[in-house]
């Protein structure tokens, strides 16, 4: 667990508000209102997407939306900065391969 | 098309004391953000500012985050959340996109008369082998997670660069819990304040003057990072390799201007490494080469919030003053005062070479201006 609950400055995290997404195909707890990044590093979960060319892992770069390291597949729609969407109730998040497929594409 | 009178794009320190010198004149301000919430990077630093009572020493970024956000509240200064500027064109207008859900964007044109660019800046990275495994990332990646989504992105740490940022951030990744494993400078020296430093070097982390990263190894996620003795022309010292087992490397390797808009809107640029790099040249009321166009903040070349709050009010003054809000004597008053809190804040540690690089830019837009 990454979550950092009890602080020195910031004091104890206030009682969580949890939503329900499922990540990669299993269900997971995510914390209203926070950015999918945020919810899939505090389970671990490093690895956003794979390069194109060479199939390489990418994870958490810039963290405020400028780097595009951190996109993943969500509700279907490939190319989204997690760093910057928060989580829904529901929500489907998929690693992505390479630049993701569209609706449609083969 | 939608009409107002200054439009700020970036919503952080500089921007929003802009907005709020300028709206307490009685200008019409529009700020456009490109987050769910404004503030900038300041709802990272829950650190206290340093510097002198006149710059707010002893306050953490954090509440002059939520004063700036209250003020601007106050005076009803318009601000849009999920909005991105991707373009300024002739005659000041603005273009926005505006996020509504995560698959519909609007497209708003805004028609201005002055506009304000706080966009303040991006990090640098250090590029090595390894240097793209997850568990590698920016200090300020870093500190956006720990401070601000309470989420840690490693536990054992590996800081590159001991500037200022890399000592507050690894001093804050360990408040959050994660153990810093070192931290590698390649020049001889500390490069940040000695008072952050020893916060760090009192809980025994050590800080290795004269290294620099030389590998990030692991498969899906940096597992180890080996670094070495430079020699003066950069060269690794044979021998000298340490292994250390580490999840994540942070970079802390200076920023630089986010100078998009800035080249857009045709301002002349100048490149100076004490600015971060590009930096647009601007005169003593922050206007750049390009009429009605001001720039603020880390985008006027990279220093730290308390300047770049002083520089946004200069912003807000010069706007308030240009459009008749303000008389001259009184806005020459104000400008004054805030030109000698920006010396104040501008003395100390590179404090001279920053002198420098601000002045050559307030030379060169003379120049560009004459020829």
């Amino acid at each position: 667990m990454m979550r950092v609950t009890s602080h020195p400055v910031l004091g104890e995290m206030k009682e969580i508000e949890w939503v329900n997404i499922t990540v990669n195909g299993k269900p997971m707890k995510a914390k209203k209102g926070e950015m999918i990044l945020a919810a899939l590093l505090a389970e671990g979960i490093i690895v956003n997407r794979y390069t194109t060319k060479k199939q390489e892992p990418r994870g958490l770069f810039c963290g405020i939306g400028q780097c595009t390291d951190c996109m993943m597949v969500v509700n279907g729609i490939p190319n989204v900065r997690t760093c910057i969407t928060p989580v829904e109730e529901g929500m489907t998040v998929e690693v992505q391969d390479g630049l993701g497929k569209w609706r449609g594409d083969k | 098309m939608k009409q107002c009178e200054m439009l700020v794009i970036g919503g952080g320190p500089a921007g929003l004391s802009a907005a709020i010198e300028a709206a307490e004149a009685g200008v019409q301000v529009v700020i456009i953000d490109a987050n769910e919430k404004a503030g900038g990077q300041l709802f990272k630093q829950i650190h206290k500012f340093f510097g002198s009572s006149m710059h707010r020493a002893g306050t953490r970024g954090i509440d002059i985050g939520e004063e700036l956000l209250q003020k601007c509240k106050d005076l009803n200064v318009e601000i849009w959340l999920n909005s991105l500027v991707i373009g300024v064109y002739d005659n000041n207008v603005v273009a926005v996109d505006v996020k509504k859900s995560l698959t519909e964007h609007e497209l708003v044109k805004v028609q201005t008369k002055k506009i304000v660019i706080a966009t303040g800046a991006s990090e640098n990275a250090v590029k090595f082998p390894g240097w793209t495994l997850p568990g590698v990332m920016g200090a300020g990646a870093a500190q956006t997670m720990a401070n601000f989504h309470r989420v840690l992105p490693g536990k054992k740490v590996l800081m590159i660069g001991s500037g200022n940022v890399g000592l507050i951030v690894s001093y804050q990744l360990m408040q959050a819990g994660a153990e810093i494993v070192g931290i590698v400078e390649a020049q001889p020296n500390i490069n940040g304040y000695a008072v952050h430093a020893s916060k760090l070097t009192r809980e025994g982390i050590p800080i290795y003057t004269g290294y620099t990263i030389i590998e990030a190894k692991g498969k899906e996620r940096v597992n180890q990072a080996v670094i070495g003795k430079v020699n003066p022309d950069w060269s690794i010292v044979e021998g000298s390799e340490i292994t250390l087992d580490v999840d994540t490397i942070t970079i802390g390797a200076g920023l630089k201007p986010l100078i998009g808009m800035a080249y857009m809107g045709g301002c002349k640029l100048i490149n100076d490494r004490f600015l971060g790099g590009w930096a647009p040249c601007h005169n003593y009321n922050m206007e750049t080469t390009t009429k009605n166009i001001y720039v603020a903040g880390d985008a006027s070349g990279v220093e730290e919030a308390n300047t770049a709050i002083e520089e946004g009010k200069l912003c807000g003054v010069s706007i308030a003053e240009s459009l008749g809000y303000l008389d001259s004597t009184k806005a020459e008053e104000l400008k004054k005062a805030i030109w000698n809190r920006l010396a104040g804040l501008r003395e100390g540690a590179h404090g001279t070479e920053r002198t420098g690089a601000k002045q050559k830019q307030l030379e060169e837009y003379t120049k560009a201006m004459e020829g």
